[in-house]
């Protein structure tokens, strides 16, 4: 094996696929060049294995620089008007609307907050909406978590109303002007790569424990889509419209507010809906920072390596979601001037009444026999599964670790530096461009000056392999969810299901079966990551028009070859974006990694979290992690002509 | 125009909250209630907030004392989970009253206790603290010379793993932990690698499948903790401590010292917790005690509030010793 093609996969794919449609150059065959190259590199590892590795150094004065900062501003905290005028008024603020949010979910009480969610989501979309509402707000008492649910929502209400508040208007800005945009992608980015861990330690150092820095913490993770989605729904109002508009007279504000809005009124639903699903996804990680809420119950579960204690706050999580979800895309399907039935208005109206004038009449907390206690069966159920697999799980374990992880690790921590720089400006030149390119190289460099090269090589193996794995699994799934809708239909609740639920309640089992190694990190990755991947792939094939098809069909094609010659290659657009994204997904997952023996970069972070004197390190690999995507993403990003994958996912 | 209402707010508040700036040890207005003797429930002597640390002996202490305080001296008491170094901090925001079980941390009470002068200490709650390198049972059963370290290196192949590079495999835990292994794997020359498993419940899990699958690991633990109620393991011999043989870190060739647990308030509490503080400052019990209760929370489906009961119910001496006279 040489150096260029043990690169990451999603490398190899792409470039696969650019080297079908390209004409050679000069006399030589495009294989040619490759295999030259390829050579060529593989000569250089040959003769300079060994030399110019960049060990890792747990003291590098980068990270102690990075640490001595912090205790420095740790001691500004009360003298320094930058604290005293801002940042502790920015807690007290979020502080202030997270009680507000508390209080009033509180004041309800239970019989009255399942009327008046089932009365909202009448509202947003009818009675089938309404009954799923009611009955996943009744799920949390019978979970036996009413008060940590409410204490989620609470902490979901406030940091997606501020989320929303701050960034509706900023996106209608940046979709106005792209100077502002320009200005503003770049720090969505890195917020969106950043690992939530990473920012963690300096939002403590900002802003303190509890709810409020949870609030403000899950805000980071939130916005983003806020702003993206809302900018993409200004500048897609048709100019048509708004030119109208301008030529009957109208002044800017006019036409921001009577034409504008309106228009891009479903789209900044769908911002909403984002939003909160991101949101939801923080619940567990702002409980290490002591916000209240189900991650509670969820870290609980984790130190009694109980499964049992956290399947039930998992599926509280989900269930929480689908509700929201429902609501709100509801609300963003409807036309931007439709209103609310009369007969709606009644229902909903009564439903929440119902529920209020119940609230004294009714116990104050959630009736003890009106829950279930799943925690002794699942523990069972967990524990035959962890014996029983046991076997299986260690060879396929064992097998992907020596014959992949290993070798693959081997050779990115014994090159030298600079080959791998060389390799990967190659690469990302051929595949992306020159301008990418140097941004990757820059990236790369940075991340060598950090510190962080050992480290960031490991975390790339680590990657690379997941990415592979879940390309594989995603478009096998999302073949055949194209093929057959039941089948797609049945899987849709599954994926939605693996996205939502923490990583942490299937990590128990995952840890037991396949140990502290690598192999569980890259297992959590794919869980996470396979269901958008599936999702894009079934979308793309699904999304080749049908005449092309019957032709295809008519012509003879077998099914086999109708997938292979004619879905799969004009798919070719969705599945490089779903390559795309399946690496961003995973680097999202490169902290938990650290935290079930995946090491490297993920450790990192997890150490500066929770030992003061490593602060630095933890930083640094943050950032590091934020260059390690930012690198991925440019190398492969050319590979169907696109300005930025990431500013497409959530659309 | 959410902008300008946004701004509006800001001005309006800082109006209100006075212009001297808001400084967090200090709070105003109901953001963060005064802990102590501060307002609370009508018929409450107060709020306390214990810290609970993700472990649950630490739990089992916190809940014993919790109720103690709830159904004998009438306080309201908070239990917000937080990690062991920032519940630290809780002391200067008011998040945190007392952390009921301490491991060492000697960096931390000087930032806190002597510099920042936020926090105080409330002396040992009884419990040892014992870290040390275990392997299940079944191992020491088969290779009864395992136990002493000076074997470790006739051992090592049988605790290779996919992750260790050849050589033997010490799993570690959660890196914020107490650690040692390194300089020990160095300074008396084992043929291991530490991989660390990055948190508690690999190790658990690792302890548990090896017991119960017959697969050799040897891993870092610590005493007390309620996994010894259910799974059988034993302790690997290392040099014995001596005074001050830990004393450089990267020198280390000695076992870890036998730790006295000890509890830490914040200094507001002291000075105003009145009975509570009284109660907290003379809580002491056995690492028996705390293990019957960690263990009816974990293994028998008990809520810590249910354990608690059940053991003050049979130890009633005990805890009437705690009481403020």
């Amino acid at each position: 094996m040489t150096t260029q093609q043990r690169l990451p996969a999603p490398v190899e794919v792409t470039a696969a696929g650019t080297a079908e449609g390209a004409a050679s150059r000069g006399g030589l065959p495009r294989w040619a060049w490759y295999a030259g190259a390829a050579a060529l590199l593989a000569a250089a590892y040959a003769v300079f294995r060994g030399t110019g590795t960049l060990p890792h150094d747990k003291e590098a004065p980068q990270f102690l620089a990075v640490t001595e900062l912090r205790e420095w501003i740790d001691d500004q905290r009360d003298l320094n008007p930058v604290f005293l005028y801002f940042l502790n008024y920015v807690r007290l603020y979020v502080a202030e609307v997270h009680g507000l949010f508390q209080t009033v979910l509180n004041a309800l009480g239970w019989p009255g907050l399942v009327g008046v969610m089932g009365g909202m989501a009448w509202l947003a979309g009818g009675w089938r909406v309404a009954l799923l509402a009611v009955a996943g707000v009744g799920s949390f008492g019978v979970l036996g978590l009413w008060e940590s649910s409410v204490e989620t929502l609470a902490l979901v209400g406030a940091s997606v109303l501020l989320s929303l508040a701050i960034g509706v208007p900023l996106g209608v800005w940046a979709g106005l002007s792209r100077r502002v945009r320009g200005l503003v992608t770049p720090v969505l980015d890195v917020m969106q790569i950043m690992p939530t861990f990473a920012y963690l330690a300096p939002l403590v150092l900002f802003f303190h424990i509890g709810a409020p820095a949870g609030a403000i913490a899950t805000m980071i993770y939130s916005i983003p889509p806020a702003i993206r989605i809302t900018s993409l729904a200004i500048q897609e109002v048709s100019p048509a419209a708004v030119e109208a508009s301008a030529s009957l007279g109208a002044t800017p504000a006019q036409t921001l507010f009577k034409v504008r809005l309106p228009l891009a009124r479903p789209r900044i639903a769908l911002a909403a809906n984002q939003t909160v699903m991101m949101a939801l996804s923080m619940v567990v990680i702002a409980n290490l920072i002591s916000a209240p809420g189900l991650g509670g119950d969820i870290i609980r579960g984790l130190s009694r390596a109980q499964v049992g204690l956290m399947l039930p706050a998992g599926v509280a999580i989900v269930v929480t979601a689908v509700v929201l979800d429902r609501m709100l895309s509801a609300l963003a399907r409807r036309g931007p001037r439709s209103r609310a039935g009369r007969l709606d208005l009644a229902a909903a109206g009564a439903l929440a009444a119902a529920g209020l004038a119940l609230t004294p009449v009714l116990p104050a907390t959630w009736p003890q026999e009106w829950t279930v206690n799943l925690a002794a069966p699942v523990n069972e159920a967990v524990h035959w599964v962890e014996s029983t697999w046991y076997g299986a799980t260690t060879f396929v374990k064992d097998l992907t670790s020596h014959a992949l992880l290993n070798p693959l690790e081997g050779l990115l921590t014994t090159a030298p530096w600079w080959l791998v720089a060389l390799a990967v400006l190659a690469l990302a030149w051929r595949v992306s461009g020159a301008r990418p390119a140097l941004t990757a190289l820059g990236c790369l460099l940075a991340i060598a000056l950090l510190g962080l090269w050992e480290h960031a090589m490991q975390t790339m193996t680590t990657v690379a392999v997941a990415v592979l794995v879940t390309l594989v699994l995603g478009l096998l799934l999302g073949v055949a969810a194209a093929r057959s809708p039941r089948y797609s239909a049945l899987q849709r609740p599954l994926l939605d299901a693996a996205q939502t639920m923490p990583a942490f309640v299937y990590l128990l089992p995952a840890l037991a079966l396949f140990g502290s190694t690598r192999f569980t990190a890259i297992f959590a990755s794919v869980v996470y990551a396979v269901p958008p991947v599936a999702r894009l792939v079934e979308d793309g094939i699904r999304a080749v028009p049908a005449p092309v098809v019957e032709a295809a069909l008519s012509a003879g094609s077998t099914p086999g070859q109708l997938l292979w010659k004619v879905q799969l290659p004009m798919a070719r657009r969705a599945i490089l974006l779903a390559a795309n994204q399946g690496i961003v997904m995973t680097l999202a997952m490169v902290v938990v990694g650290g935290l079930v023996g995946a090491g490297a970069l993920g450790y990192d972070v997890v150490v500066g979290f929770s030992q003061r004197a490593d602060f630095g390190m933890g930083f640094v690999a943050g950032v590091a992690t934020v260059l390690l995507g930012v690198m991925l993403d440019r190398i492969t990003q050319g590979a169907d002509g696109r300005p930025s994958p990431r500013r497409r996912k959530l659309t | 125009m959410k902008i300008r209402l946004l701004a509006g707010l800001l001005v309006l508040g800082m109006a209100a909250a006075g212009c001297g700036g808001a400084t967090v040890g200090t709070p105003s207005g109901s953001a963060a209630p005064q802990p102590g003797g501060g307002s609370a429930a009508p018929g409450s002597a107060g709020t306390v907030k214990i810290a609970i640390n993700p472990w649950v002996g630490y739990e089992a202490s916190a809940n014993v004392v919790a109720y103690l305080l709830k159904n004998e001296l009438h306080y309201d008491v908070e239990l917000p989970e937080i990690k062991e170094q920032l519940a630290w901090e809780g002391f200067e925001t008011g998040d945190v009253d007392v952390i009921i079980e301490n491991w060492g941390h000697p960096d931390l009470k000087k930032k806190y206790v002597e510099e920042k002068k936020v926090a105080v200490e409330a002396g040992s709650t009884g419990n040892k603290g014992v870290i040390g390198w275990y392997i299940p049972k079944w191992m020491a059963d088969q290779y009864p010379d395992i136990t002493d370290y000076k074997s470790l290196n006739k051992y090592a192949h049988l605790f290779k793993t996919s992750e260790s590079g050849g050589k033997g495999q010490l799993l570690f835990g959660d890196p914020s932990y107490v650690s040692n292994e390194e300089a020990l794997i160095k300074n008396l020359k084992l043929d291991y690698k530490v991989v660390v498993g990055g948190s508690e419940a690999s190790l658990i899990k690792g302890a548990q499948q090896a017991q119960e699958q017959k697969k050799p690991l040897l891993f870092y633990f610590w005493d007390p903790h309620w996994l010894f109620n259910k799974t059988q393991l034993v302790r690997v011999k290392l040099p014995e401590y001596t005074e001050g043989c830990d004393a450089d870190p990267k020198k280390v060739a000695c076992d870890y010292p036998e730790m006295d647990l000890d509890k830490v308030v914040s200094k507001r509490f002291a000075d105003t917790g009145g009975k509570a503080y009284e109660l907290v400052k003379n809580f002491q019990w056995t690492n028996e005690d705390q293990n019957a209760v960690a263990n009816d929370m974990t293994n028998n489906g008990m809520t810590g509030e249910q354990a608690a009961k059940k053991w003050l119910d049979a130890n009633t001496a005990k805890w009437q010793a705690w009481l403020p006279k």
